[in-house]
């Protein structure tokens, strides 16, 4: 009996977090609206861009990470810690191009800084939900 | 591979990382979860690979192998029970990471399209300041919470006058820094920058004690998250600033869910230096004329065999004694004669967020048996025993009585409501908080003092 009830609660719940999302995306669209259009050569990068990507991935990432449960923090906790090191994708870039450089050294620094925890991470992460899966 | 198509790729790899996230809300679905989280990587790496900036593969196949090897072999080889210090050594390296992206872009802007070195965008200057200073406040922090879990350091608080004054001193540097530096775009800047925010780092978490550090890690957490965004804008990489923007916030919630547990605020538990007086009183202080009952694992198995139900409350005492497999066998024995068990786990019991879930879940305690605070509470009226492994300050009643207690207003276990409680402990020494437990006095309070697995193991041959 409570099943249904609490599965209705949680779409209700979903819907309040749609409505809440889709009311902010607007609100960003329309600041992205007022923003006068000025030749990119003088902004450089698209910054008012990249904070709406940003934001709304705050807003992503809270709603997603509210609704984990708390038995599974230790596992949320080194599984983010893995896919932060997603920063490799910047050290690859500094490691790539031809030559011996300062850039270059420091790239391949952090691509390996990022590697230990890439495979760290997502391993403990493995290990841990293999814990809990073996059950009953 | 054209930008318009890495960006495309990019993008999976972000949904892929929202996905296992989701699939972290039930144990049934975590796997999967962590394996889209595997693909996401995989999708990012290759399609980095294919731009065509990178062109020599040799170093960068050299530290993936490098890297690779050492962070599968630590990962094989760890202990569940040394898991805070893993994660606190993991967030260190993500920050170190982000410093070392941040040098590269200075000194070699061009590979990124962000100006040319002495004319670098100055918002992508501000960003990378904001990204490396982040990262290295996490790294020099890391470094601090992996020393004191590990116990190369004193796990008490450091504290020194003036110390708040320093911190905040050091915060207005940085951001002075950060405007010189746009400004100048000067090497020495950089550096200068570089060493301040690597004292800052230190410097903040310092004074925090050990019992607080399920709050360092997750904040550690977060900053790691908000350095890769931050290096994100400075490279313009949509990836890199939603996945930073997934692991800040979720690190932030979880402090968060951390200081509530302590009935605390964020910025009580920065500012550092809880339980440095209490703390410090010696074993056995205060008993003064009370009297406390303490038994053998004989009596244990007699009052645990006559119970109908039993809690157990697991605290970090059980994670030093590694005491959780011999904890399930005594559990095993109880429940093979028709005795409920459950357990019931405090918040910030541990030394990081879920960690006695992770614990049980090792020595294989099915998961649902296992219950949070909130849903468990109640029902310690209707229990027979409750069983306290390892854990002090999460059942102390001060917390509800004694507003003048420094644990007054955080939500504790009710054990005392239970008929008989069972407190396994190595001495009558005060908790993390420095603050008597009157429950020990109790009349149906009944002390098992010894190690808590020596004890368990004890139980467990007086049950049979």
């Amino acid at each position: 009996m409570a099943e249904p009830a609490s599965l209705a609660e949680r779409a209700g719940e979903l819907a309040g977090d749609a409505g809440a999302l889709a009311h902010n995306l607007e609100l960003l669209a329309r600041q992205l609206a007022t923003v006068p259009a000025t030749p990119a050569a003088v902004v450089g990068t698209p910054f008012v861009y990249e904070l709406t990507v940003f934001v709304l991935a705050v807003f992503v990432g809270y709603h997603v990470v509210w609704r984990v449960t708390p038995a599974l923090h230790s596992p949320l906790m080194s599984v983010t810690n893995a896919i932060s090191s997603v920063i490799i994708v910047g050290a690859l870039i500094a490691a790539g191009p031809v030559g011996v450089s300062f850039a270059k050294i420091m790239g391949f620094v952090a691509v390996a800084l990022a590697a230990v925890n890439i495979f760290g991470g997502f391993i403990v992460t493995q290990r841990m939900l293999e814990m809990f899966q073996k059950k009953r | 591979m054209s930008e318009n198509v890495s960006a495309f790729f990019y993008l999976i790899a972000s949904i892929c990382f929202i996905l296992a996230l989701r699939g972290l809300s039930s144990p049934q679905t975590a796997r999967a979860g962590n394996i889209y989280g595997i693909a996401g990587m995989v999708i990012a790496v290759v399609t980095t690979l294919l731009t065509p900036q990178v062109v020599s593969f040799w170093l960068i196949i050299l530290g993936i192998v490098i890297g690779g090897a050492v962070g599968t072999f630590i990962a094989l080889r760890i202990q569940m029970t040394a898991l805070p210090q893993l994660v606190a050594a993991f967030h260190s390296l993500v920050g170190l990471a982000a410093v070392c992206v941040a040098a590269a872009a200075f000194s070699y802007p061009e590979s990124y399209g962000i100006g040319t070195r002495g004319a670098i965008h100055p918002s992508s200057l501000v960003e990378m300041a904001l990204g490396m200073t982040i990262g290295a406040v996490t790294f020099t922090g890391s470094v601090v919470a992996f020393a004191k879990l590990q116990g190369l350091v004193t796990g008490r608080p450091l504290v020194f006058p003036g110390q708040h004054l320093i911190n905040a001193a050091l915060a207005v540097l940085l951001v002075l820094l950060i405007a010189l530096f746009v400004s100048t775009e000067g090497a020495p800047v950089f550096v200068l920058l570089l060493l301040m925010s690597l004292a800052l780092g230190f410097l903040l978490i310092v004074p925090i004690g050990g019992a607080d550090m399920p709050v360092v890690i997750s904040m550690l957490n977060s900053y790691s998250g908000w350095a890769a965004a931050g290096i994100g804008f400075t490279l313009s990489n949509s990836l890199l600033i939603i996945t930073g923007a997934l692991v800040g916030s979720s690190g932030a919630i979880l402090s968060y869910i951390m200081c509530r547990g302590m009935n605390r605020s964020i910025f009580n538990v920065i500012l550092g230096g809880f339980g440095t007086e209490g703390g410090a009183l010696a074993p056995g202080a205060g008993v003064g004329d009370r009297s406390v009952k303490s038994g053998s694992a004989e009596d244990a198995a007699f009052i645990l065999k006559n119970a109908g139900s039993v809690i157990v409350v697991p605290g970090y005492g059980m994670a030093v004694a590694q005491a959780q497999h011999a904890l399930r066998e005594m559990a095993d024995l109880l429940k093979k004669d028709g005795i409920r068990v459950r357990y019931a786990i405090h918040p910030v019991a541990g030394r990081m967020p879920g960690h006695m879930n992770v614990l049980l879940a090792e020595a294989n305690v099915p998961y649902d048996e296992v219950f949070e605070l909130d849903e468990i509470n109640r029902d310690f009226a209707s229990t027979d025993v409750a069983f306290v492994i390892g854990a002090n300050d999460v059942t102390n009643p001060a917390a509800k009585t004694d507003p003048s207690s420094p644990i007054y207003g955080m939500p504790i276990l009710d054990v005392e409501r239970a008929k008989t409680v069972l407190f396994v402990k190595r001495s009558m020494a005060s908790g993390y908080a420095g603050v008597e437990n009157e429950l020990f006095y109790r009349d149906n309070t009944m002390m098992l003092f010894g190690d808590a697995k020596k004890m368990c193991e004890e139980i467990v041959k007086a049950l049979e």
